[in-house]
């Protein structure tokens, strides 16, 4: 297929695994952190580990938007299916997160809640416009990749004057999870959350296409932490490892750019202009597993109110606690990894998720337990060892 | 047709603008003469003319076989075919992957309440020829009508029976570890083109459906590689579920790689959009076969040179595994597992 095959070449592949070797430094570990549940999903379907030298490590983040989603905020889409009697659209993947009491939306849907899957905002927009006596309430999620559709939804429901249709926005900002997964690998003693070493961070994909690259030039100058952006196929996740390993070695902490044929440094203004006209940045949200992060979020600002769901409806949050053996939270900061979970592959496999990680397939857990999980039978070597030992 | 009897009717289907009404199922007098008009005339053979609430046919010697299996495909009507030859294919194929020859089939049909008449000839006229040219009869039917908004116009179900020639023992649970896996052309055809017309997905594709009878290509198969272990054709879930399927009856692994797994590059470039593996999409014209190592090449030879088979390939071998885990190593160079799949990909493809 052209513009994809040339991204998954073997021999290519081949040809940039024995770059990185000979460029890593046997007397050192690489803890390199990518971002994004894009990354986790390429390193697990195409077997990157498997082209690694084993002191290259890989630490999966918590970009995955279904995986940081709070249980509460699942608790309030539930409630508004099922007692404000609302047409609930959302993205198939958000359907099976676990909420309290084991519930879900797809739970709920069976019950009688209307709760569709749909494959974007507009489709939510037609609903609305299809049944007019109905209120249709689309339950946004996402990173910036997302947020830019929403946007656009929110506007051409005020353009077409409809009275039924309001999002519940639950939009969160890269940066800003960066910024806190960064600042819980203080040390001990300070207070925070244990977190992983990061020797270096596999910048986000389609997020950077949206807002650039300069919205993480923060973590080189103020964490001394080298980003490379990069692009989801497997070949830009080697290349952008040879960089940040280069950059590793130098001694440098600079953000560069792999995925030069879709990021520049100021990304893409039209989408960004969209997302101002509509959203405000939210005071403090509430992350699954990383806890709450200032301006971490977006809500829709006043002169958009009307299509806000949260100022439509009386739905009160109320922050829930992860199952107990659950240790969503220190995968997501990259502390623990799946196969460290006590619930991982016995009371939580993709068909019965316990914690959000075992739900997308973008999700740390999910990704190990579809792709991986005969490693952990095979190679019980020194190199299986915990990331954070 | 009995001409005294026909002239009782108050008037004949109306092939145009007429509709499945629920008369259609009282079992009186307009069921008789949905079967007369249109079930006899596109089966046509003695044992529906006999007009007996069963068939009665002679049993051969050596072991019969039995499937069946039920039809809900939406839309009715795709590229490459429809819900009338997919029921005829899928259930021929059920029968095949024992390695028999089929012989009947029975068919169920429950209609809804206002489907058009003119799209029910179309279908029962798919599933005659479909028939016809799988050298197969359609002996004893039963249908019913739902009202309204109970059914989504037609679900056939369908049941065959065949027999199996001597001396071939196909069954999921024979894999052995050394054993050679077979895949007998490109995978997801039939799941693709079945999304491309989804109402909510609707995108444009040269696709079409790969329904097919495999009985013809079974044939040839056992009866110049008898040693057959394990046959089965990856419909629902693809041909990850089936490799996965026969690991878990067999009690072995698999190692296959993925390099030589034929996907035409529009089902590439559709999956690659929905974001699904073509590994789990749905086929209806493809099968899986498992043989011992010796008798591998010859047996790909045999696929290569049937039509159906053209793109045959070995794809990879059992081993022995108590985790009963499919291996594959990706065109990329890594290695990953192919899991059964997680939920639903898409509903309502067969």
């Amino acid at each position: 297929m052209k513009y994809v095959d040339e991204f998954r070449d073997g021999t290519l592949a081949c040809g940039l695994a024995r770059a990185i070797a000979a460029e890593v430094r046997p007397s050192r570990d690489y803890h390199l952190m990518e971002f994004c549940g894009g990354h986790t999903h390429a390193v697990s379907r195409y077997g990157i580990q498997d082209l690694l030298p084993p002191n290259v490590r890989l630490i999966h983040g918590p970009g995955c938007p279904v995986c940081v989603l709070p249980i509460g905020r699942i608790d309030s889409a539930i409630a508004l299916a099922q007692e404000h009697d609302v047409i609930l659209c959302t993205y198939g993947d958000v359907l099976r997160v676990p909420a309290s009491e084991r519930r879900s939306l797809l739970q709920a849907k069976a019950a009688g809640a209307d709760v569709r899957m749909v494959y974007s905002s507009l489709d939510a927009l037609r609903i609305a416009q299809e049944t007019p006596d109905r209120e249709v309430v689309f339950f946004a999620i996402g990173f910036e990749t997302t947020t830019p559709p929403t946007a656009a939804a929110v506007r051409q429901a005020k353009a077409l004057g409809l009275k039924n249709f309001t999002a519940f926005c639950n939009h969160v900002l890269t940066p800003a999870a960066i910024r806190g997964i960064l600042d819980s690998t203080a040390p001990e003693g300070t207070g925070r959350a244990k977190g992983a070493r990061l020797d270096g961070i596999i910048g986000p994909s389609h997020v950077s296409t949206v807002i650039g690259s300069r919205p993480y030039e923060f973590v080189a100058e103020q964490y001394q932490r080298p980003v490379v952006i990069a692009g989801f196929e497997p070949l830009d996740v080697m290349q952008s490892i040879l960089m940040l390993i280069r950059q590793i070695n130098a001694g440098r902490a600079e953000v560069e750019n792999e995925f030069t044929r879709a990021v520049n440094r100021d990304g893409n203004h039209k989408a960004q202009t969209l997302v101002a006209e509509v959203f405000d940045l939210r005071p403090a949200f509430e992350w699954r597993g990383l806890g709450v992060i200032p301006y971490s979020a977006l809500c829709i600002n006043a002169a958009y109110g009307d299509f806000d769901t949260e100022r439509r409806f009386p739905i009160p949050y109320r922050a829930v606690a992860d199952h107990k053996g659950c240790e969503c939270g220190a995968i997501l900061r990259g502390v623990k990894k799946p196969q460290d979970c006590r619930l991982f592959g016995t009371a939580c496999i993709p068909e019965n998720p316990v914690g959000s990680c075992m739900v997308s397939s973008e999700g740390a857990c999910a990704a190990h337990y579809t792709y991986g999980r005969y490693r952990d039978y095979r190679d019980a070597g020194p190199t299986r060892k915990a990331v954070n030992d | 047709m009995d001409d005294t009897r026909k002239r009782s009717y108050l008037r004949p289907l109306d092939w145009r603008q007429g509709r499945v009404d629920m008369t259609h199922g009282s079992g009186g007098r307009a069921s008789a003469q949905l079967v007369e008009e249109l079930f006899l005339r596109a089966f046509d053979n003695d044992w529906l003319r006999s007009l007996n609430d069963q068939a009665c046919f002679l049993v051969s010697s050596g072991r019969m076989v039995a499937a069946t299996d039920s039809h809900v495909v939406s839309p009715l009507f795709f590229p490459g075919g429809d819900i009338g030859c997919l029921s005829v294919h899928g259930t021929i194929n059920d029968v095949a992957m024992a390695g028999a020859k089929p012989l009947y089939l029975t068919a169920g049909f429950i209609l809804e309440e206002g489907f058009p008449l003119s799209d029910l000839r179309r279908i029962v006229d798919s599933m005659a020829a479909a028939a016809r040219e799988a050298d197969v009869a359609v002996i004893a039917g039963d249908t019913k009508v739902v009202e309204q908004g109970k059914g989504d116009g037609v679900f056939i179900t369908t049941t065959g029976i065949g027999v199996v020639p001597e001396g071939v023992h196909i069954s999921g649970d024979r894999a052995r570890p050394g054993d050679r896996i077979l895949l007998s052309g490109t995978i997801g055809d039939h799941g693709v083109a079945i999304m491309s017309l989804r109402e909510d997905l609707r995108f444009g594709t040269t696709v079409a459906s790969d329904t097919a009878a495999l009985h013809g290509l079974v044939a040839t198969m056992v009866e110049m590689v008898p040693d057959i272990h394990c046959l089965r054709d990856p419909t629902r879930g693809g041909l990850a579920t089936t490799l996965n399927e026969i690991a878990q009856q067999s009690g072995v692994g698999m190692r296959i790689r993925e390099a030589p797994i034929p996907v035409l590059s529009q089902v590439k470039a559709a999956c690659e959009f929905l974001g699904l593996d073509p590994l789990y999409v749905a086929n209806e014209g493809k099968l899986v076969a498992i043989c011992p190592p010796e008798v591998a090449e010859r047996l790909l030879a045999v696929m290569r040179a049937h039509p159906l088979g053209a793109d045959a390939a070995i794809i990879g071998e059992v081993v022995d595994d108590n985790h009963h885990f499919v291996e594959m190593e990706t065109a990329f160079g890594g290695w990953r597992m192919v899991d059964w799949l997680t939920g639903e990909q898409l509903p309502r493809i067969c």
